[in-house]
């Protein structure tokens, strides 16, 4: 079947088989390889990605269900002069990533916290991002990378 | 040496980020070769059986399938281990044959037993559902005593399911005088210790993809590993017989390690030969159901433990019995794990004199058991800090002064333990009081109060421990039985116009090594880090390695780099005496310059090594080479191998809060005061510590790997295993690192290592505080992991 959506601001569309899942839609016919798959369980978050705004878990929903839906990726969080969102300058900043390999389900979740609350408190950000695991960091610096960008604000 | 802001010591951002943040990484399931197949492994479902048969003729005929193999397919070596132990009688290990993919009989759940090459993986899996095995499903052997209690057998070759029963008694007499000690002490107290199984989860799965190129007969394998020159040897060598000319290995961007990607595993071996049978390219990568049964666990093992003490309540002696868990293979590192990365550390940190530990390592229907982050030492130091701490509660002395007066002292080194090693530096009592001071441990009965007022429990662990890092001298390690050595190679090599790449053996999977190693190189030239890249991974660019693991990196692999450097700077001085015309003695190279003493006279790093290219005016070599002429090109290796292992030591303090109603346990604090030696980096150092410290509080509070009496993994899946998330660390206020320093005393850069403290040093911090806050209503003893349940069952059974 063919899917049609918007990622990072583009136009997309491709040939996939009905179970294609977005992650993979994402991952093999764009090659946007920044969207990693850690889990089968819905657990660790590496796959999280924006669809209209809001956080999900693109390993548990299929390319179809994003048809005509505006995805951006972590590839598209720079800004179009190539500058880097606040989140990721934070990260950087902050030492919030190690192996990088939650780093982009990281900071696409946070996005969509800061989105809805744009102070939470450290409490809240633990919370949030409870859906999202990281075996490098402890998590420290995650949150503290997270708390400077909403401080910034 | 420079000044330039980034070299030794300064916090440095990472290179490595800015791919990472953008999604620009490379990681091997990121990587697709041209006209490349997708493999797909079925794996079994029981955990000991024998197969009668496999029929795969539907499933090669299936849409899609370009080939079915099974074991009889493949004609190989098996996976090799790198290390023979000899068993106390003189006997090597039993080492039973693992084949890549499963001959007659399947040995754990999750066993390779065919492996379907198909144009997509969905094809794969469909057609690896019309294979028919037929297995003959036995008994399997799962509980470690019931193991070795005569029975059922894993392999024929392990009589009694033993892969050898070892001993390390250095206390002359042997075991008996350790006995002997610990009848005629004052004191004696023992405990019955299960280091609980982990599955060590590196966010990023293993994946795999072999490469066969028929033009040049050359294979490539692109694989998530922590050490491709290893891999490269352990498969090229012993399994697929391909000599290294003619087998690169890559180890691209990998998504952490923590041991698991050392070891060489069956899926590397299939993929690469299947490549060279169908003449295309394979790629497998791992589901987290696979990994969880496929990737090697760590620690499992089973203690008793006895320490004396004498009436001053100085330690007499220590006599240890353990039971390691294999599982059903040998993998890479495992035989070396519970002997001498464990035994050899149970000196701890105090003066013991008389130690003794015998190990059996058993075989069971289980996935197999090797390093993971800390690997043997987090089971040393967890059984002594406990054993301490239960002595300290028995004799009613103080926990802190019982340390204390029991330590190696500070002027005593290098200090030789009962234990063969040696240490080289240390400074227990410094790292203790600082941590102390830290933690305000004065002040917890004033926080005990507020909690109790609060309904909760609280309590404060402490433990002090010591790691050897940095494997390993070769001589030592081969003279135990290694295979291989443990040096590591660098190669550096300054451009035309100055800049530097460095070609190293280490392996970055998260660590940091871009940074961390060009902060050496700009502190050593004097350069900016723009000009410096640092080059890791692949076996087709540098020119070997033995990778990363036991916080190897920077105590071997910066060294080599450092020496590498060094060789660089002498013959760019030589070149800059010649073209300034001075002696190459009065000569100076500092912050990037090479200068005569006494003159104005000055040459930039650039012009040298221009000059080393466009050698015009250079102090060539003679027709007949007098000795002192120099070849041109600047360009240096060096292979370093070090003289004995480093000594990171700390103190970790850790306060937690029980809710007796629940047995939930929160931790409230941790402290951590580690000694290091050198920092390079404070930021990564720091890093590395958090990372560790959250692995440590997963093993105490959290994580087990538990299998059922069938073999069957019931904590197989991120549902059902439970790793620490944010929420499970102590908040930014509670989380305090530091460190102390005392140098490595051999190695140039005073190094010693820090990717494993955090593992070692807190799990049993974390249950000394959970039974510090247990113990007033009568809790004396608790395994790990200290879940809820555990907590709230040893509640109830003590009140009763
Ligand atoms: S890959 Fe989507 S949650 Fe793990
Ligand atoms: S940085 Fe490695 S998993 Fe988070």
């Amino acid at each position: 079947m063919r899917v049609q959506m918007t990622v990072n601001g583009k136009a997309v569309s491709g040939e996939v088989a009905p179970e294609t899942l977005l992650a993979q839609f994402l991952r093999e016919n764009l090659r946007l390889t920044g969207t990693h798959i850690g889990c089968d369980t819905s657990q660790c978050g590496a796959c999280v990605v924006l669809c209209g705004g809001k956080s999900v878990k693109s390993c548990t929903m299929l390319a179809a269900q994003a048809e005509g839906a505006d995805i951006t990726t972590i590839e598209g969080m720079e800004s179009p002069g190539g500058e880097l969102h606040p989140l990721q300058e934070a990260f950087r900043q902050n030492h919030g990533l190690q192996c990088g390999f939650c780093t982009p389900g990281m900071v696409m979740s946070a996005a969509d916290l800061l989105r809805q609350n744009p102070s939470p408190s450290e409490e809240e950000i633990r919370h949030w991002l409870e859906g999202n695991i990281c075996r490098c960091t402890g998590y420290h610096n995650i949150v503290k990378a997270v708390q400077a960008v909403a401080a910034a604000k | 040496m420079s000044d330039n802001g980034h070299g030794i010591g300064a916090p440095v951002k990472r290179v490595e980020d800015f791919r990472f943040l953008t999604g620009r990484g490379t990681y091997t399931d990121d990587i697709n070769r041209p006209n490349q197949t997708c493999a797909f492994f079925l794996r079994s479902p029981h955990a000991r059986a024998q197969i009668k048969s496999i029929d795969a003729a539907k499933a090669k005929s299936a849409p899609g399938v370009v080939a079915v193999f099974t074991g009889g397919d493949m004609q190989c070596g098996g996976i090799p281990c790198g290390w023979q132990v000899t068993d106390k009688n003189g006997e090597p290990m039993k080492e039973p044959p693992h084949p890549p993919l499963a001959k007659d009989k399947v040995s754990h759940v999750g066993d390779q037993v065919a492996v379907v090459i198909a144009e997509s993986l969905s094809a794969a899996k469909d057609a690896a559902e019309l294979i028919a095995v037929d297995y003959e499903v036995q008994t399997p052997v799962v509980d470690m005593e019931k193991a070795i209690a005569g029975g059922d057998v894993v392999h024929e070759e392990a009589p009694g399911n033993l892969c050898y029963d070892w001993e390390l008694c250095t206390a002359e007499g042997g075991a008996k005088e350790v006995d002997d000690a610990i009848a005629n002490s004052a004191h004696s107290v023992s405990l019955r210790i299960v280091n609980n199984r982990l599955a060590p989860n590196a966010m990023e799965p293993r994946a795999a993809i072999g490469d066969y190129d028929l033009a040049s007969g050359e294979y490539t394998l692109y694989t998530t590993s922590q050490n491709p020159h290893v891999i490269r040897l352990l498969m090229g060598a012993f399994v697929l017989g391909i000599p290294e000319h003619k087998l690169r290995v890559v180890a691209p961007d990998v998504g952490g390690g923590f041991g698991s990607k050392i070891f060489h595993y069956a899926e590397e071996a299939v993929v690469t030969w299947a490549s060279a049978q169908i003449k295309r390219p394979v790629k497998w990568t791992a589901e987290r159901s696979e990994s969880f049964v496929s990737d090697a666990h760590g620690r499992d093992h089973i203690t008793d433990v006895t320490l004396a003490l004498d009436a001053e309540h100085k330690f007499t002696a220590l006599k240890v019995q353990t039971l390691a868990n294999m599982g059903a293979y040998l993998s890479t590192f495992a035989s070396c794990v519970p002997t001498y990365l464990y035994a050899t550390l149970l000196a701890g940190v105090y003066t013991t004199p008389k130690i003794c530990a015998g190990v059996k390592a058993v075989f069971t229907n289980t996935v197999p058991v090797d390093a993971y982050r800390g690997a043997g030492r987090p089971e040393a130091t967890f059984l002594l800090e406990r054993i301490v701490e239960q002595a300290a509660r028995k004799l009613g002395v103080d926990r802190v002064e019982l340390r204390r007066k029991n330590f190696i002292a500070p002027d005593a080194f290098p200090y030789q333990t009962p234990v063969a090693l040696q240490y080289d530096s240390g400074d227990y009592h410094s790292s203790l009081e600082k941590a102390l001071a830290m933690s305000d441990w004065e002040g917890f009965a004033a926080r005990k109060k507020e909690s109790a007022a609060n309904g909760k429990l609280r309590g404060i662990g402490i433990s002090t421990y010591i790691e050897a890092c940095g494997i390993a001298p070769s001589a030592v390690v081969g003279s135990l039985g290694a295979r291989a050595g443990l040096f590591e190679a660098a190669t550096v090599r300054v451009h035309p116009t100055g800049s530097v790449t460095v070609f190293t053996g280490s392996h970055s999977h998260g660590q940091g090594h871009e940074t961390t190693f060009a902060q050496i190189v700009a502190e050593k030239l004097g350069l900016p880090m723009e000009n410096i890249s640092i080059v890791h991974g692949d076996t087709a660019k540098v020119p070997f390695g033995m990778g990363t693991y036991g916080s190897r990196s920077l105590a071997v692999g910066g060294e080599a780099i450092s020496r590498a450097l060094n060789k660089i700077a002498e013959k760019a001085r030589k070149i800059a005496a010649h073209l300034m015309e001075a002696d190459a003695a009065d000569v100076v190279f500092a912050n990037g310059e090479f200068a005569v003493k006494g003159t104005d006279k000055k040459k930039a790093f650039a012009e040298v090594s221009l000059a080393a290219y466009v050698p015009h005016n250079f102090p060539h070599k003679s027709a007949h080479d007098d000795g002192e002429g120099l070849e041109p090109g600047l360009e240096e290796q060096a292979f370093y191998d070090p003289l004995n292992f480093t000594y990171p030591a700390g103190c970790h303090i850790c306060e937690v809060e029980v809710e007796p109603e629940t047995g939930a346990v929160t931790v409230a604090a941790l402290t951590t005061v580690d000694d290091v030696g050198r920092v390079i980096n404070p930021m990564i150092v720091e890093g590395q510590v958090h990372g560790g410290l959250a692995q440590g509080v997963g093993q105490a509070l959290l994580e087990r790997a538990f299998y059922d009496d069938n073999g069957q993994l019931l904590s197989g899946s991120m549902m059902d295993y439970t790793l620490p998330r944010a929420k499970d660390m102590p908040p930014l206020s509670g989380l305090q690192t530091a460190t102390t320093e005392t140098l490595c005393a051999h190695n140039s850069l005073g190094v010693k290592g820090v990717g494993e403290t955090g593992t070692i040093g807190s799990p049993p911090a974390v249950i000394n505080a959970v039974l510090d806050a247990l113990a007033e209503r009568g809790v004396t003893d608790i395994q790990m992991p200290a879940t809820p349940f555990r907590v709230w069952s040893a509640l109830q059974e003590a009140g009763k």
